[in-house]
């Protein structure tokens, strides 16, 4: 009696676990090819020639082949469960093999894989050991995928046999899962740019060439406050982000104010302005800033008119990115302090003015130290935002260098220069990071309450009138400029050469657009039909898997508690801070090379835009599982139901309205992004913004226009669609946290 | 199959020592030992906070015991999750699931341990029967009044034939009359079908008129366990008197003690009582209010308390008094509602024969 029958139990059920993953990895092996295919992931082009053609050939037939018989051992930790599978054995005796098995297969793949690359042995002591090895391996592809899944869930099956977590298969494994690609596709890039920035161009380890990179003048310089030269690129971008974080700060305070203090009625529609930074792509508010003042702007144009002056390119540099990024990152800091200003209860400040305070006292005194804490919050938003932005400085930089478009410049300008772009990027992220470690540390908690209903009753007293009517008047302002701007946008596309010719034509949305019928049917003749059905094709790829990633986070964050949960939490939130340029960056350098090379293919933009969305998908699951009563996952259990299938059943039904939100967020999303995506793309695979920015360089400015429009209006599509289906309420929470990682 | 019949698989729960720590700080159950048998409903009981919820939680393996061993059907299960406990449970809140229908809900359970569609169904369909529910399969459990909600996550629970039912504080988001109905149905069936569950409630009214016995608890620790009738009329301790029904509180002496009998010295008044192991000395006595009898005219007899009525309340069903005496202030009841006693009326206090018991020393 006694705990024998719990272990019979949980071994059965580990059992089946382990022969399903078996079979799997048994096709991995056997059946798929080892190999990355030259053609993409989703071609099938291998089927042809397999098995035996040794590219497509799956491991099992190479080594009968009697080709990379390095790959023979695997066999031995695959079948080893069988040892185990179909007879009773002690739980001890069972989890041992598994997690033997399972640790012992990730590590022989992954040291085969890189210690065998396109160049035989990639370590000299290996070659010295062994010999020359006269054959060469490339990348995994689906067999090698296959096994390594395998192995992983042998081991967390083990771990879990060992009473980890009650025992519990699918808990475990989906920690060891999550952990495992939060492993390699956020760290592992990390460290693969650290460690590069700490080599010499012969790939030497040199602190001294690290330290003398890193103090390069070109970054720290001061020489901007002494003669009438540029500053470093590092206090460039700190300025920068100073200045937009406290002025986004501000405006959004001050639209929080005129919302919800002003008593204007309309008040509610200064909402509708926050779907704005998520459906704009980021570099089109500079496109529009050009378009007005520019060398040949409207504004530009018409004032040299009128004073008669030369028209100058003032713009271009420190002035041009400040204005564009107030107006693209304003409403991130409006739709973060609305929550906060609303969140203040009515009866506090009531409680105040029944004790004799004037509404301007209330507010000094009150108001504005219970939302200090939100202020803060914004600040360090727009301050990592400004950063991270890589369209607007890259558009509107002129000579002023910040990091962002430096680590760009660095790799693709005639320097390609690795190791500068890799020191670049960690410079960089030190400042992201600082930013974001501040941000959780003193804010993180008391700053998410965006208190949705008024439970205390009552309603918020207006603002004083001093304060008011400036209030009033910056947010007029700024309501014309946003709306001329986003007007420029539209009208840029019908123009045929701005500042030339405004003639109205449809000659850009033809050239990019067009449809034709040939003999083969629909012809898509257009120049931006190719990247725009990439983008879609790889945005709705990579949507689903970010719902699905976010929300088993999410599920293990809310509902489980293990050892280790803060750490997983930092580890999953961390790719928050990290700017869409180091991930670029860190990327090329880390998937280049067997065994993960994905450079140049579908797959790699999919898992960028996965990793970079992963918050996004994990706040929007947090919140609404926080909302789900615990006792029904604890009635489920006590049913006789496991884990597994209550998170089928009964969590992810009643969190459908989450997993569209993060569906559609991540999708449109995966759609505007630029900054990872520019490094990462390839002739085949060319997204629609990098394809945008191609076109800016060339200065085909109505193209550009004309294509960032239409995205627009794709996107907009896509979330009044959501809006209609899921309805206003649901929505605006994963809409208020959806976007604080740009760039 | 022949439906008509849910078998019981009823089977006993022990606990042995059990602790339950949260964190370092917080013991929420501290050394418990328990027996629960077959068939029987035992209710656990104490105020808010006492580590009942716990306790239960710990039954349905949702919570894991941080020290001792747990026993069902006398195997170990100290370490087995919930989902492979043979055990069910009813919650405070019903917990039925929102996105499926009545008959779904009650259907959950038998699905997950692989039954097939078919007898699921016919099964579910006889447990919503069973609590007075066929019909309503169809419908959203929000399409339910709060006792219909109730009892479908009674007949959720039942269709597995649980080796054991739990109910946390099933009745509390009921109205006081449905309440009553419910709690005899939850009865009524629980001994058709024998089962063995345990119950928790901090309502001292539906513990006893629902439990073959009844466990207290008081600061994560049991106080005393017994029949209803034992905890009331022979309760262990101060806590336990006062905290079931309610009770006076006298101090006394105690005279003598002969083979268990026990003389006892309340001002003038000598009564005979059984000693409960307790010595000559001063002691306590627990008094029901409705074991003391008030006589206004015969006021001059030595075995009587001398009183005075200080208030009179007319509550319908009797009338309650509080008396002065030089032994305090003493509250009681009288079923003789024709005759109101005048306030400041002297009387003359008796005990009922049966009704006092002493206590024995709290620890
Ligand atoms: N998850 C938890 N973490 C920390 N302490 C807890 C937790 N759950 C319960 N406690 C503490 O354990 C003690 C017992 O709680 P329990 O829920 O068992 O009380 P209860 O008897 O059911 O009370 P009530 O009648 O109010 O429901 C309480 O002091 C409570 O604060
Ligand atoms: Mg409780």
């Amino acid at each position: 009696m006694s705990s024998t029958e719990s272990e019979v139990l949980s071994t059965r059920r580990g059992s089946r676990v382990v022969l399903l993953w078996l079979l799997i990895g048994l096709l991995g092996y056997f059946v798929f090819p080892w190999y990355i295919l030259e053609d993409g992931f989703f071609s099938f082009e291998w089927l042809d020639g397999y098995p035996f053609d040794t590219d497509y050939a799956p491991a099992a037939f190479l080594v009968f082949q009697g080709e990379k018989i390095w790959l023979t051992p695997l066999i031995l930790p695959l079948l080893l469960p069988l040892v185990v599978l179909f007879r009773q054995s002690s739980r001890r005796f069972f989890s041992t093999i598994l997690i033997i098995a399972g640790a012992s297969g990730v590590f022989y793949l992954f040291a085969q894989g890189f210690a065998i690359g396109i160049r035989g042995f990639n370590a000299e002591w290996l070659q010295a050991l062994f010999g020359e090895l006269g054959d060469r391996q490339f990348g995994f592809g689906y067999g090698a995928v296959l096994l390594a899944c395998t192995f992983l869930f042998y081991l967390t099956t083990g771990i879990a046999s060992r009473g980890y977590i009650n025992g519990d298969v699918f808990v475990v494994g989906a920690i060891g899962f999550i952990i495992s690609i939060v492993a390699l596709f956020i760290f592992f890039p990390i460290a693969q740019m650290l460690s590069s920035a700490l080599r010499d161009n012969e790939g030497v380890y040199s602190l001294s060439i690290f330290i003398a990179k890193f103090s390069e003048n070109k970054i720290w310089g001061l020489a901007c406050l002494t003669e009438n030269r540029g500053c470093g690129v590092a206090w460039n971008s700190l300025f920068l982000a100073i200045v937009v974080g406290a002025a986004t700060t501000l405006l959004g305070l001050v639209f929080a104010l005129v919302a919800t203090r002003s008593g204007f009625r309309y008040g509610n529609w200064l909402r509708a302005l926050t779907v704005l930074p998520i459906i704009t792509p980021p570099f089109v508010i500079g496109l529009a800033i050009i378009l007005l003042f520019g060398l040949s702007g409207t504004v530009t144009q018409w004032v040299a008119g009128v004073l008669d002056l030369q028209p100058t390119r003032w713009v271009y540099g420190l002035p041009g990115i400040m204005i564009a990024q107030m107006l693209s990152f304003t409403p991130i800091a409006f739709l973060v302090l609305i929550g906060v200003v609303e969140g203040v209860s009515p009866s506090m400040e009531e409680a105040s003015q029944t004790l004799r305070a004037s509404r301007w006292y209330t507010f000094k005194t009150v108001t504005f130290p219970l939302i200090r804490p939100g202020l803060a919050n914004a600040f360090l938003l727009g301050f990592i935002e400004s950063m991270a932005d890589f369209g607007n400085p890259l558009v509107l930089g002129g000579n002023y260098d910040v990091l962002s478009t430096e680590i760009f410049f660095a790799i693709v300008g005639a320097q390609n220069d690795q190791g500068r772009a890799a020191v670049l990027a960690i410079v960089l992220l030190l400042f992201t990071l600082t930013a974001f470690y501040a941000q959780r540390r003193w804010l993180g908690k008391k700053s998410y309450i965006t208190k949705t209903g008024k439970g205390d009753g009552g309603s918020h007293s207006l603002m004083p009138k001093r304060i008011m009517w400036p209030c009033y008047t910056i947010a007029s302002v700024w309501v014309v400029f946003t709306v001329t701007v986003y007007g420029m946008i539209i009208y840029g596309g019908f123009v045929e050469t701005w500042g030339l010719n405004h003639t109205l034509t449809f000659k850009h949305y033809i050239t990019t657009f067009a449809v034709g019928i040939n003999e083969f049917g629909i012809h898509f003749k257009g120049t931006a039909w190719d990247s725009f059905f990439t983008t879609l094709k790889i945005a709705a790829t990579a949507a689903p898997l970010t719902a699905i990633v976010g929300l088993i986070t999410a599920y293990l964050l809310v509902r489980q508690q293990f050892h280790g949960k803060d750490w997983f939490e930092f580890g999953t939130m961390l790719s928050f801070a990290i700017p869409g340029t180091v991930v670029g960056v860190s990327y090329i350098l880390a998937f280049n090379v067997p065994p993960l090379e994905l450079t140049g293919t579908g797959i790699i933009l999919i898992i960028s835009f996965v990793f970079r969305n992963m918050p996004v998908g994990v706040r929007a699951g947090i919140a609404s599982m926080s909302q789900l009563d615990k006792s029904l996952d604890e009635a489920s259990l006590t049913l006789g139901a496991n884990t597994w299938r209550t998170f089928r059943k009964v969590i992810l039904p009643l969190m459908r309205p989450a997993i569209l939100a993060a569906l559609v967020f991540s999708f449109v999303r995966a759609m505007t992004a630029i900054s990872a995506v520019i490094f990462l793309v390839s002739a085949e695979y060319n997204m629609a913004t990098s394809y945008i920015i191609g076109r800016v360089e060339n200065n085909d400015y109505g193209i550009a226009i004309a294509y960032s429009t239409t995205l627009i209006f794709v996107m907009l599509t896509a979330i009044l669609l959501f809006q209609l289906l899921v309805g206003r309420n649901q929505t605006s929470r994963p809409f208020t946290q959806s976007r604080t990682n740009v760039g | 199959m022949n439906q008509s019949e849910l078998k019981t698989r009823a089977a006993s729960v022990e606990f042995q020592s059990v602790t339950k720590r949260y964190g370092t700080e917080v013991t929420a159950v501290d050394n418990v030992s328990l027996k629960v048998d077959a068939g029987e409903l035992v209710t656990l009981l104490g105020p808010s906070g006492c580590g009942k919820t716990t306790t239960l939680r710990m039954i349905a393996g949702l919570e894991m015991a941080s020290e001792g061993r747990i026993l069902i059907g006398g195997s170990d299960v100290t370490r087995l999750p919930a989902t492979d406990r043979d055990v069910s449970m009813v919650f405070q809140s019903y917990a039925l699931f929102p996105h499926m229908t009545v008959l779904e809900n009650v259907c959950y359970g038998l699905r997950a341990s692989g039954k097939n569609k078919k007898q699921s169904i016919e099964r579910a369909e006889y447990g919503l029967d069973l609590v007075g529910l066929a019909g309503y399969g169809s419908r959203l459990p929000s399409e339910l009044s709060g006792g219909q909600q109730q009892r479908v996550a009674v007949a959720r629970a039942l269709v597995l034939e649980p080796q054991v039912l739990l109910f946390d504080e099933p009745l509390s988001n009921l109205d006081a009359k449905l309440r009553r109905q419910v709690r005899d149905d939850i009865r009524e069936i629980q001994q058709r079908l024998s089962l063995t569950v345990v119950y928790v409630t901090h309502d001292q009214e539906e513990a006893l008129a629902v439990s073959d016995r009844i466990i207290v608890m008081k600061n994560a620790m049991i106080a005393q366990v017994g029949s209803p009738r034992e905890l009331y009329e022979q309760p262990a301790s101060e806590f336990v008197a006062d905290f079931i029904g309610e009770a006076n509180i006298i101090d006394v002496d105690i005279t003598a003690v002969n083979q268990g009998n026990a003389t006892v010295q309340v001002g003038e008044v000598m009564l005979n009582l059984d000693s409960r192991g307790l010595e000559p000395g001063s002691a306590k006595l627990a008094v029901r209010p409705n074991r003391i009898f008030i006589d206004s005219r015969n006021t001059a007899n030595a075995a009587v308390l001398p009183g005075v009525v200080e208030k009179a309340t007319y509550v319908g069903d009797r009338i309650e008094y509080k008396i002065g005496t030089e032994q305090g202030v003493l509250f009681c009841t009288s079923e003789t509602t024709d005759r109101q006693v005048a306030e400041l009326t002297e009387v003359a206090v008796s005990f009922d024969v049966t009704g006092p018991v002493l206590l024995p020393e709290d620890t």
